[in-house]
Parts: C-alpha cells; sequence; structure tokens
C-alpha cells in the first residue's frame, strides 16, 4: 500500500498529489504534461516534494515535517522508465541482475521465475542494443523486478512503441498483474491501455489530483469532465461471457441481467470481462426500437444529468448495480424529458466497443 | 651514436612520457568529469585555461614553466625550499612539460566521452540500489572507458614528442632531459647526422605502433569483459 500527499513546483504548474494505491495495479492518468511523470518521481526518489509525506507498507519514504528523505537507492521502488533505460554496456542477464550485484538487493524472486515471467529466456545473452523495443521494456521491468521493489512504477511503458509492439507486450503485462505479486502504479495517457487492466485509477490534471479510486466509480464520474478524456470518456461495465454466435462471430456478454453482443472475443464462456464504453457512443431511446441494426438494446435508468455543455449534455445511467455513461444534445434530452429515475433504454453499436478496451477482469479478489 | 646512447636514450623517453602520462592522466580525467557533468561558477574560464597550453607557442608554455617553477621562481623556490626538488633542467621537469602540452589533449576526449554517456542511465541505477559511486564504477566509467583510453595514447604519443615547452624549460642536456625528438633535433645540426636521425625515427614510429597495437588489445579485452556474464 502506498499512499501519496505531496506538493511541488514542476516550471510553473504547482504539483498537489494525495491519493493511496490498493494491491493490484493504478493507473495514474491524466494528459501529457499534467504532471504525472513528477509525481512517480517523487514516489522514487528521484524528484524532491517540496512539502508532504510518502509511505509505502507503513514506512516513510518522505516526510517534510519530520525531515525524513529516503535517497532513491534504499527506497526498494521499482521503476520501469519509458525508454527503459538498460545499461548498454551489458548483456540482458547482466543487466537483470544489477539491483543484486551493484544494488546488494537481496533477491527474494526467482531469477528463472521472472525470465520466465517475461518470456526472456532467448534473450539472456543478447546486448541491448539488439534487442526490439517491447524486448526493451521487458527486460527492463524484469531488471526492475528483481530487485526486490515494494511498488512497481511504470512511466508510460508502452509509449514509445508502435501499435504491433504495444501488443506484443500487453499479455506479459497482464500476467505480471496477475503474477508479480506486487502493487504497481501505472502512469499513462492511454484510457484503452489502462482500462484493461487497472484496478483503481487516479486522475491527474494540470498537477492536481482530481479523483482516485475504483476504476469502474472514477470513470462512471460525469463531474471529471474532460479530465477524463473528451472524445474518449466512458464508463467501465463488468460482465460474464455467456454466449459464443459462431456464425456471426458475436460474442455475448451478461452485464447485470443485460446481455451486450461484442464482435467475437477468445474467450471461453463464464470468462469474467470488462468492457468500456464510449459515452459518444450511447444513443438514448424511450421504448425499445424494433428493426434496428444495433445489437445492443440495454434497459437503464437515468442516475444522474450533467450540467449542458453548449449542445451537449453527460448522463449517468444505471444498468442494475453498474453505471454506463451517454453523451447526448442538450435537445435531445429535453424532447425526451430525461430526468433522474426515468427507465430508459441505451442502444451502443456493437462495433463501437473499442475490442482493445476488453479485458480479463481481475481474477483474485472480486466477486 | 652509439646503441648504449640510442638504448639511454629511448629509456629516457619512455620514462619521461610514462611519468608525464601517470602525473596528467588522474588530472585529466576528473577536469574532464567535471567539465562534462559538474555546473560551476567559471566553467568557461577553466575550460579555456585547461586549452591554454594547445593554442600559446610551445616555448612559450617551456618559458611559462621556467618562471615559475625555476629555483628562484614563485613555484620552484617552495618547492626547493621545503622538499629540496627543483624541476628545471631535471628529467622530472621534462614530464611535467610534457603532461602540461599534453593535458588539453587528454581532457578533451575524457570530457566527451562522459558527455556522451546518458545521463538518465544514472537515476535508473539508483531505484536498482546502487551509490553513487557504484554507478561510477559499473555505468559512468565503463561507458566512457573508450575515450580515456583514447586521451591515454594520445597524452603518450604527445609526451613522447614534445620539443618546445621541453627544451626551453629543461634545455636539451644529454643522459638527463635529452629525449628522442631533442635528440633528432641534435644530429641534424652535427655533419654525418642522417643515419641516426633516421634509426631514432624509425624507432619512434615503432614505439607509437606498439603502443596503439596494445591499446586495441586493451579495448577489446575490456569491452569483453562488460559484456560477459
Amino acid at each position: 500500500m502506498l499512499s501519496v500527499d505531496v506538493a511541488a513546483a514542476l516550471g510553473n504548474t504547482e504539483i498537489r498529489a494525495q491519493f493511496a494505491t490498493g494491491s493490484g495495479v493504478t493507473a495514474l492518468f491524466g494528459q501529457s504534461g499534467s504532471g504525472k511523470s513528477t509525481i512517480v518521481n517523487m514516489v522514487a526518489g528521484l524528484v524532491r516534494p517540496r512539502a508532504g509525506r510518502i509511505e509505502i507498507d507503513g514506512t516513510v519514504l518522505f516526510d517534510s515535517s519530520a525531515r525524513i528523505d529516503i535517497p532513491a537507492r534504499k527506497r526498494h521502488v521499482g521503476y520501469v522508465f519509458q525508454e527503459s533505460r538498460l545499461f548498454p554496456h551489458m548483456s540482458v542477464a547482466r543487466n537483470l541482475t544489477y539491483g543484486q550485484w551493484a544494488g546488494r538487493r537481496k533477491g527474494s524472486r526467482d531469477f528463472d521465475e521472472v525470465v520466465r515471467l517475461l518470456g526472456l529466456e532467448d534473450l539472456l545473452n543478447r546486448p541491448p542494443e539488439t534487442l526490439s523495443g517491447g524486448e526493451r521494456q521487458r527486460v527492463a521491468i524484469g531488471r526492475a523486478l528483481l530487485a526486490s521493489p515494494k511498488v512497481l512504477l511504470m512511466d508510460e511503458p508502452l509509449a514509445s512503441l508502435d501499435g504491433a509492439r504495444k501488443a506484443e507486450i500487453l499479455p506479459y503485462l497482464e500476467r505480471l498483474r496477475a503474477e508479480a505479486g506486487v502493487p504497481i502504479l501505472y502512469v499513462s495517457h492511454a484510457l484503452d491501455e489502462i482500462t484493461r487492466f487497472a484496478d483503481d485509477l487516479v486522475v491527474v490534471s494540470d498537477g492536481s489530483v482530481l479523483a482516485y479510486g475504483p476504476i469502474a466509480d472514477v470513470l462512471g464520474r460525469i463531474d471529471l469532465g474532460p479530465a477524463t478524456g473528451r472524445h474518449e470518456a466512458g464508463a467501465i461495465l463488468e460482465g460474464v461471457v455467456r454466449e459464443r454466435d459462431r456464425s456471426f462471430d458475436l460474442t455475448g456478454v451478461t452485464v447485470e441481467s443485460e446481455r451486450f453482443f461484442l464482435p467475437g472475443l477468445d474467450a471461453p464462456l463464464g470468462t469474467p470481462v470488462r468492457l468500456r464504453v464510449r459515452a459518444r457512443d450511447v444513443s438514448l431511446a424511450l421504448e425499445k426500437p424494433t428493426a434496428i441494426s444495433i445489437q445492443n438494446v440495454i434497459r437503464a435508468e437515468v442516475f444522474e444529468i450533467g450540467k449542458p455543455q453548449g449542445p451537449y449534455v453527460e448522463l449517468v445511467l444505471a444498468v442494475g448495480a453498474q453505471r454506463l455513461r451517454a453523451r447526448v444534445t442538450t435537445k435531445s434530452a429535453a424532447v425526451l424529458d430525461l430526468h433522474r429515475g426515468k427507465p430508459v433504454f441505451a442502444l451502443i453499436k456493437s462495433v463501437a466497443i473499442d475490442r482493445r478496451s476488453i479485458g480479463p477482469v481481475r481474477s483474485a479478489d472480486e466477486v | 651514436m652509439l646503441p648504449t646512447e640510442t638504448l639511454d636514450i629511448i629509456l629516457l623517453t619512455l620514462r619521461i612520457a610514462a611519468t608525464a602520462l601517470v602525473l596528467g592522466l588522474p588530472v585529466a580525467l576528473v577536469t574532464g568529469y567535471a567539465l562534462a557533468r559538474w555546473r560551476f561558477p567559471g566553467k568557461t574560464l577553466v575550460s579555456a585555461l585547461v586549452n591554454v597550453p594547445l593554442v600559446l607557442p610551445p616555448v612559450a608554455t617551456g618559458y611559462g614553466l621556467l618562471i615559475l617553477f625555476g629555483r628562484t621562481g614563485p613555484v620552484g623556490q617552495v618547492l626547493y625550499d621545503w622538499f629540496g626538488v627543483t624541476l628545471a633542467f631535471q628529467w622530472t621537469g621534462a614530464a611535467l612539460a610534457a603532461a602540461i602540452m599534453a593535458f588539453p589533449l587528454m581532457v578533451r576526449p575524457i570530457r566527451l566521452s562522459f558527455e556522451a554517456v546518458d545521463p538518465k542511465l544514472r537515476p535508473a541505477a539508483e531505484t536498482l540500489g546502487a551509490s553513487r559511486l557504484t554507478v561510477l564504477r559499473t555505468v559512468t566509467l565503463p561507458l566512457a572507458f573508450p575515450g580515456i583510453l583514447a586521451a591515454g595514447i594520445l597524452g603518450f604519443a604527445k609526451a613522447m614528442g614534445e620539443f618546445g615547452a621541453t627544451i626551453t624549460f629543461v634545455s636539451n642536456i644529454p643522459g638527463e632531459t635529452r629525449t628522442i625528438a631533442l635528440a633528432i633535433h641534435t644530429l641534424t645540426q652535427v655533419p654525418d647526422g642522417e643515419r641516426a636521425v633516421l634509426v631514432l625515427i624509425a624507432i619512434s614510429l615503432g614505439i607509437s605502433i606498439v603502443a596503439i597495437a596494445l591499446s586495441e588489445v586493451v579495448a577489446e579485452r575490456v569491452s569483453r569483459a562488460a559484456r560477459a556474464l
């Protein structure tokens, strides 16, 4: 458990960050330049906060009032940098064990296990310059893990990779979440990356933490406005794969008691999945439409209506206990006479559900 | 010229060049590192001062050394009164002159090689538990090593061939300060000296080739050692 409450100055921006993370993956989300990297650098001990306190598993790393500032090398905070920062004059194996032979970290973690987890078996004797971007990042993750960290910081580890390389490394990140047994603070400005595997979300905007908590709760809030993405804003729903329609290559996922049809998923029946539905992809109807191409007609209830912003208004819909977000025109809201508690049908095109954002649900302590 | 004489000249030259290297390289290492990595007031001035021996006529540098380090000079007097050390007209003085003339040539590749080491590697190493000294030992110095080696070769070569500052500061005394370069100069002044000049030139050439070949071997060994494991 990491708890952060710090203030710092970054150029002209004042950074104010107060949040705590759980035992899983916490995503630190915000636009470029919002101060995310400065926040993780403060956790790692590479940037000194002006004031505040950082604590991890009950150990104080920084406390301005008590004049405690543990140096980076003694913090046991693993750091995976955006540009991997492998030591160019050492082999992959030597890089991986750097924390042990140079940092005198007693490896509680098994070398072979980390190598297997990240698929590094064939890379051990290679010099870093011969690795692809994705391979480099896997080595950087392994190097951080083998230094026995109490928390793993990942600063946009996929940002410098192209689409194909990202797709190559994502399965490893999911394995990492399931098997590494170390809390992860994952910095990103890409919502689809985050919604795949984050448990908690910290939203950073202009140097300040606007909100933090379980990802579905935070993404379901409309008061955060554009901080959770203007075009990308959307909610996360958790469901279970219940049906496979092979003739049309569709997968049926049940969320609460409603059935969603998605483009074919490669997951066995009974698999819990998480899907992200963007607010702008949701339309509303008061009666169940027939003869319509849209596959997903979801029974819902208006839960919250935001303040109209120009021609648009943001809505939160209740689908059972879960929340769905919708963005409609202010005019539609008026014509349909939308108000809290009104039953509606949410219409979502199957093709609008971002396939990349569909990820497995945390398997350990959910449901 | 007798073969024993020639051998003495070679050994003296090697001794002077080696001493200059041992004296100058550590100072050049610290100076190069400071110029590459530290920010301090007067950095530009230091950088300019380092290069003075490069732009000044060597004779002028030698004369400056004579004024400073002569028995009655401000530094020379202190050295003599306190330690009984004299540099002027001694082989040690020749080593000092060679070290100073070689200094800018050693600082430059060292500075460039430290500048070429990605400064972002240090925080990365620190998060893995390495102290600053360990980072220097395991990351910065090994990565800068080719430049340091180049500086050593360049400095040694310059020290071997130094002429102007040496002859002005410590004169051309057989058996004490007459290095290969000075001996060639002397021999060109006497009749029938051509043969001996050619021999000395051939020997200088041989020494440089061996030194460069040796450094290549060292560079290869070091980079392989760094890769190992």
